[in-house]
C-alpha cells in the first residue's frame, strides 16, 4: 500500500461517533434493511448537527427493537410494542430532549397499535421511524398485521389471508403530522425525511420498507436482498401528498413513496399549557419538564 | 356514648354522601372525636337508593361499617324501608317529614320529624335539604355538637354558597329546638 | 432532602384514602401521573389530575394500563418521580412492565387498589387477593416491596415512603391498599414540609464514559444515569451486564437476577416494617395486614377480656416477607393465625416460615367486605385451647 493511498484510509468508521462501536458487530442479517435504516438516522443527526446528548433512542423488540442497543444516544430497549408508551413518558419528562422511536411493524401496529394511534392522536412531539419488512423476523418470519394479503408467511403456509394496514393513512388518520413512505434503496431520501421528521413538531412517522432476504424474501422466492433492492428500484412510484386511500401495498405491487402529509398542529404539550394557561391564567408556569423546579 | 353509628339514606342528589362528609368532619376535625365515613358504592348509587355510613367514636374506630346505627337519617321513603329495622334497639330516627311516612317502631326508639323540602325551598334552593336535615341533626341528637357542625358546613359546601348553606342549617337547627321544647314524639 | 412545601398540604383534612394517597405522592414530589381509570382507584388519579398544573406536574391518562406503565417507566428515566394507581383488571396488565421496571431499577410507585376478583369480580367492593400477583405476577424470578396501608392517614404516609424506598432501592414499589381503605373518609393529619423527609435519587458521580447504569456497588443499588448530560447510556430489558449491554447466558442471568434478588433481601432489615402488640409472652398471635389487621383488633380485645394472651402482628410490608420473625416467633407461640380477604394467600408464606413449630390458621374470605370480628375472634378461641 502506498503512503498516498494510506492517508486516504480512515481511522474511524464514519459513524463511529453515533454507534456503540463495541456493541458492533451487530445481528442483523446481510443485506437486512436496519443497516440502511440506522445508517440514514446516523446521517441525519449528524447533517442536522444536533448535540446528541440531547437526543434519546427508544426501541421494542424485535429485529428493530434491537436499534436502541448500537446507537450511541441514551437508549432504551423496552418491552414489545411499549416503545412508544415508554417514550411518551420520557418525552413529557424531558420535552428538552428529541426522543426518536425506532420499531418494526409487528412490534409497533400489531402489539403496538394501540399506543401508535393513541399517541399520533395526542400529538405527541417524537419521531417514530417504522421499519416494514412485512414480517415478524425475529421469531422466525411468521404473518404480521403489514404481510400483504396472499404473501406467504411460516404461520401463512397457504398464503396471508388478512389485509394488511396500510401505515401512512393510518399514521395520518390517527393524527401524525408528518408522514413519509421511503424503501431501504432510497437512502438519501429516506435520510431528507428523517431529517424534517425530527425538526418537526409533533407526531412525525416515517415508514422504511425494507428488505428482510432471511425470510419473508425466502418464504415467498423473491430471490435475494439484492433482488428485492433492484425490485424497490423498479416498482416504487414517488407520489409527494398522495391521495393515501391509494398507498396500499399488495403483494409485489407497485410502492408509492415519498412525503405524505405535512401539516402543522400543536402538540400535546402546548395543549396542556394552553388549557392549563385558560383555567388558571397568569397563576399557570408553562411546564418545561422536569420535576418542575427547573 | 362511646361510639355512636349514623346511617344516611336518601337518593342520589340530595347530598346523601355530603351529609355523611359533614358529620364526620365535623367530629374528628372540629372536635377531636374519631369519624369513619363509608359509602356504597355502585351503580345503585347513581340516581337512586344511596346511603353513607358515618362512625362517631371517642376512640380509634376499627370496624369500618355501620352494623346497627344508633342514628338513622331518612330523607327518602325507599331508603326509610330499606334500612328501617336494621337498627339498634335505641335508634334515633331523623327524617324528612313530607318525604318520608313514618311506622311504627321499637319502644326505645324515637324519632324526630323536618319538613326540610319546604324548609329549603322556602330559602330559595331545593338543593339544601340535606343541609337543613344536618341543623335539625344537630339540634335532636348529641353526636356532635352543634357548633362543630355548623363549622363543617361552612367549611364543605361549594365556595359562595356559604351563606345559604348556613341559613339553612340554622333553620333546621331552630325547627328541631322548637320541636324538643315541645317534648320528644314518641311513636 | 425536605418535601417541598408548595406541594404539601399542611393541615387536618376530613379525606378517602385514594384522595390522601394521592397527597402523599405529591408530598413526595411525584411530578409525574399515568394512569387508566378503573374502580375503586380513580380518585387517586382525578385529585392528581385537579392538583397537577399548579405545582408543574403532568397527568396523563393513558390509553390503557399497559400504556400507564411504561409512562412513567419513561417519565423516571427522565429523572421525573412518576406513579401510577390501578385495580384488579388494571393490576394484571401492568405486570409485564412492572418486570421491565424492575430489570430496568426503575424507582417509581404503583398503587393497587385492590377490589374483588378474579376478572371482573367486584369492582366496588375490597379484596385482598392480589397480594400473590403482587409477589409473582410479573413473569421471570424477582423480589419486590409491597406496603399495605390501613387507613387514609397511613394512605398518605406509605405513599412517601413508597417513593423514599423506591429510590433508595432503585426499584418499583408497589402499595397494595383496598377499596375500604381507598373510599373510606377519615382525619389525615398532613405535616409540614419541613417535617417530611424524601430520599434524593442517588446519580452517579463519574463523567460520561466512565459510569454504567448497572455498576456493582457494596449496596448492589447501582446510582443512575441521567438523560440528555451525555452519558449515552443503554438499558435493556434483556439479561445485561453492569454496561446495561444485553448478554444471553446463563453465568449473565446468574448474576443480574441474583441482584436483583439480593437487593431486597439484603435489606429485608431495613425495608420490612412490622407493628407489634404484646406478641411478648403470647399464645396466640395475629398476623394481617391492611384493613384486616384493624378489623382483627376488636377480636384480639375480646379475647384479651377472656384472659387469652394474644398479639399482633400488623405488617405495614407485605413484600418482602418477615421470615425471621415469623420463624422465631413458630418456636415460641402455641399458634399464628392469618387473617386476610382471600383464601390464604400471605397465609401460605407464613405457614412455610412456621415450619409445623407451630399450629397455623387461616381466617379467610373470598373478599366483598371486611371480616366480622366475631369470626376471628372464633378463630382465636379455637387457637388458644
Amino acid at each position: 500500500m502506498s503512503a498516498k493511498v494510506e492517508e486516504q484510509v480512515r481511522e474511524e468508521h464514519p459513524l463511529e461517533k453515533i454507534l456503540r462501536m463495541d456493541r458492533i458487530p451487530h445481528i442483523w442479517c446481510p443485506t437486512c434493511g436496519l443497516g440502511t435504516t440506522v445508517t440514514a438516522l446516523s446521517s441525519a443527526l449528524e447533517q442536522l448537527q444536533l448535540d446528541t446528548n440531547k437526543v434519546a433512542v427508544v426501541s421494542g423488540i424485535g429485529c428493530t427493537g434491537r436499534v436502541a442497543g448500537y446507537m450511541k444516544l441514551d437508549s432504551f430497549h423496552t418491552t414489545h410494542g411499549r416503545a412508544v408508551p415508554f417514550a411518551v413518558g420520557l418525552h413529557i419528562a424531558r420535552p428538552d430532549l428529541k426522543t426518536i422511536v425506532f420499531s418494526g411493524d409487528g412490534d409497533l401496529i400489531s402489539i403496538g397499535g394501540n399506543h401508535f394511534i393513541h399517541t399520533a392522536r395526542r400529538n405527541v412531539d417524537m419521531t417514530i421511524i417504522c421499519v416494514n419488512n412485512f414480517i415478524y423476523a425475529m421469531t422466525g418470519g411468521q404473518v404480521a398485521p403489514t404481510t400483504p394479503l396472499t404473501a406467504k408467511a411460516a404461520t401463512t403456509p397457504y398464503g396471508n389471508a388478512e389485509h394488511p394496514f396500510n401505515l401512512p393513512l393510518l399514521a395520518a388518520s390517527s393524527g401524525a403530522v408528518y408522514v413519509a413512505r421511503w424503501t431501504a434503496l432510497h437512502v438519501r431520501r429516506l435520510t431528507v425525511a428523517i431529517k424534517e421528521a425530527i425538526q418537526k413538531p409533533g407526531f412525525s412517522f416515517v415508514e422504511v420498507i425494507a428488505p428482510c432476504s432471511t425470510l419473508y424474501a425466502r418464504i415467498n422466492k423473491l430471490g435475494t436482498g439484492l433482488d428485492l433492492m433492484k425490485f424497490y428500484h423498479d416498482n416504487s412510484v414517488i407520489r409527494h401528498g398522495a391521495d393515501l386511500n391509494d398507498v396500499d401495498i399488495d403483494f409485489q405491487s407497485k410502492i408509492v413513496v415519498g412525503k405524505f402529509v405535512d401539516i402543522e398542529k400543536p402538540t400535546y404539550i402546548d395543549c396542556l399549557n394552553a388549557g392549563n394557561k385558560r383555567a388558571f391564567g397568569d397563576k399557570y408556569k408553562p411546564y418545561g419538564g422536569g420535576n418542575g423546579d427547573n | 356514648m362511646a361510639t355512636t353509628e349514623i346511617r344516611i339514606t336518601g337518593f342520589g342528589g340530595q347530598g346523601v354522601i355530603l351529609c355523611g362528609y359533614i358529620i364526620g368532619k365535623a367530629a374528628s376535625i372540629f372536635n377531636g372525636q374519631h369519624a369513619t365515613l363509608t359509602q356504597s358504592f355502585g351503580p345503585e348509587a347513581r340516581g337512586s337508593a344511596c346511603s353513607s355510613q358515618v362512625v362517631v367514636s371517642d376512640t380509634r374506630v376499627l370496624y369500618p361499617y355501620v352494623t346497627a346505627p344508633q342514628v338513622l337519617l331518612a330523607m327518602s321513603h325507599d331508603g326509610y324501608m330499606t334500612h328501617k329495622d336494621k337498627v339498634a334497639k335505641d335508634c334515633i330516627y331523623v327524617y324528612e317529614k313530607d318525604l318520608v311516612r313514618l311506622e311504627k317502631h321499637g319502644p326505645k326508639t324515637s324519632a324526630f320529624g323536618v319538613p326540610a323540602t319546604r324548609i329549603a325551598e322556602d330559602l330559595g334552593r331545593k338543593i339544601v335539604l340535606n343541609i337543613v336535615m344536618l341543623g335539625f341533626f344537630a339540634a335532636v341528637t348529641d353526636v356532635v355538637p352543634h357548633e362543630a357542625l355548623r363549622k363543617a358546613v361552612e367549611t364543605s359546601v361549594p365556595s359562595g354558597t356559604e351563606e345559604l348553606n348556613l341559613k339553612a342549617f340554622d333553620k333546621g337547627y331552630e325547627y328541631g329546638i322548637e320541636l324538643k321544647e315541645k317534648a320528644e314524639v314518641k311513636v | 432532602m425536605k418535601a417541598d412545601p408548595k406541594n404539601v398540604l399542611t393541615g387536618a383534612h376530613y379525606l378517602d384514602g385514594n384522595h390522601a394517597c394521592a397527597e402523599g405522592a405529591i408530598a413526595a414530589g411525584c411530578k409525574f401521573f399515568a394512569g387508566y381509570p378503573i374502580t375503586p382507584s380513580t380518585e387517586i388519579a382525578e385529585r392528581v389530575s385537579r392538583r397537577f398544573p399548579l405545582i408543574g406536574g403532568v397527568f396523563i391518562q393513558m390509553e390503557d394500563e399497559l400504556a400507564s406503565m411504561n409512562a412513567i417507566l419513561g417519565a423516571s428515566w427522565g429523572g421525573v418521580r412518576s406513579m401510577s394507581c390501578t385495580s384488579g383488571p388494571g393490576f394484571s396488565l401492568m405486570m409485564e412492565n412492572f418486570g421491565l421496571g424492575l430489570m430496568l431499577e426503575t424507582p417509581c410507585v404503583l398503587v393497587n387498589v385492590q377490589r374483588g376478583g378474579p376478572s371482573t369480580g367486584l369492582p366496588t367492593l375490597p379484596g385482598q387477593a392480589d397480594m400473590m400477583q403482587a409477589r409473582w405476577g410479573s413473569h421471570g424470578d424477582y423480589e419486590v416491596i409491597a406496603l399495605a396501608p390501613d387507613s387514609p392517614q397511613e394512605s398518605f404516609e406509605l405513599a412517601v415512603h413508597a417513593f423514599n424506598l423506591s429510590e433508595k432501592y432503585r426499584m418499583p414499589v408497589l402499595i397494595m391498599t383496598d377499596e375500604c381503605v381507598g373510599h373510606m373518609t377519615e382525619k389525615v393529619v398532613i405535616p409540614d414540609a419541613d417535617q417530611i423527609e424524601l430520599i434524593e435519587r442517588r446519580y452517579t458521580d463519574k463523567k460520561p464514559g466512565e459510569a454504567w447504569p448497572f455498576e456493582e456497588t457494596e449496596d448492589l443499588v447501582s446510582p443512575m444515569l441521567p438523560v440528555g448530560q451525555g452519558y449515552k447510556f443503554h438499558v435493556t430489558g434483556l439479561t445485561h451486564d453492569y454496561r446495561g449491554y444485553p448478554v444471553i447466558n446463563a453465568e449473565a442471568q446468574h448474576k443480574n437476577v441474583s441482584r436483583l434478588m439480593d437487593k431486597v433481601r439484603k435489606h429485608a432489615d431495613d425495608i420490612i416494617w412490622l407493628e407489634e402488640k404484646d406478641v411478648d409472652g403470647a399464645d396466640v398471635v395475629v398476623v394481617s395486614y391492611g384493613i384486616s389487621s384493624r378489623v382483627v383488633q376488636p377480636a384480639i380485645q375480646r379475647a384479651v377480656k377472656d384472659g387469652i394472651k394474644v398479639g399482633q402482628i400488623k405488617m405495614v410490608t407485605v413484600w418482602p416477607f418477615p421470615e425471621k420473625r415469623i420463624a422465631e416467633l413458630a418456636g415460641k407461640v402455641k399458634s399464628l393465625i392469618m387473617v386476610e380477604m382471600n383464601f390464604g394467600q400471605v397465609f401460605l408464606e407464613m405457614d412455610r416460615c412456621a415450619k409445623g413449630k407451630c399450629e397455623t390458621y387461616l381466617v379467610g374470605h373470598a373478599g366483598g367486605t371486611v371480616h366480622k370480628p366475631d369470626e376471628i375472634y372464633k378463630t382465636i378461641k379455637e387457637a388458644a385451647k
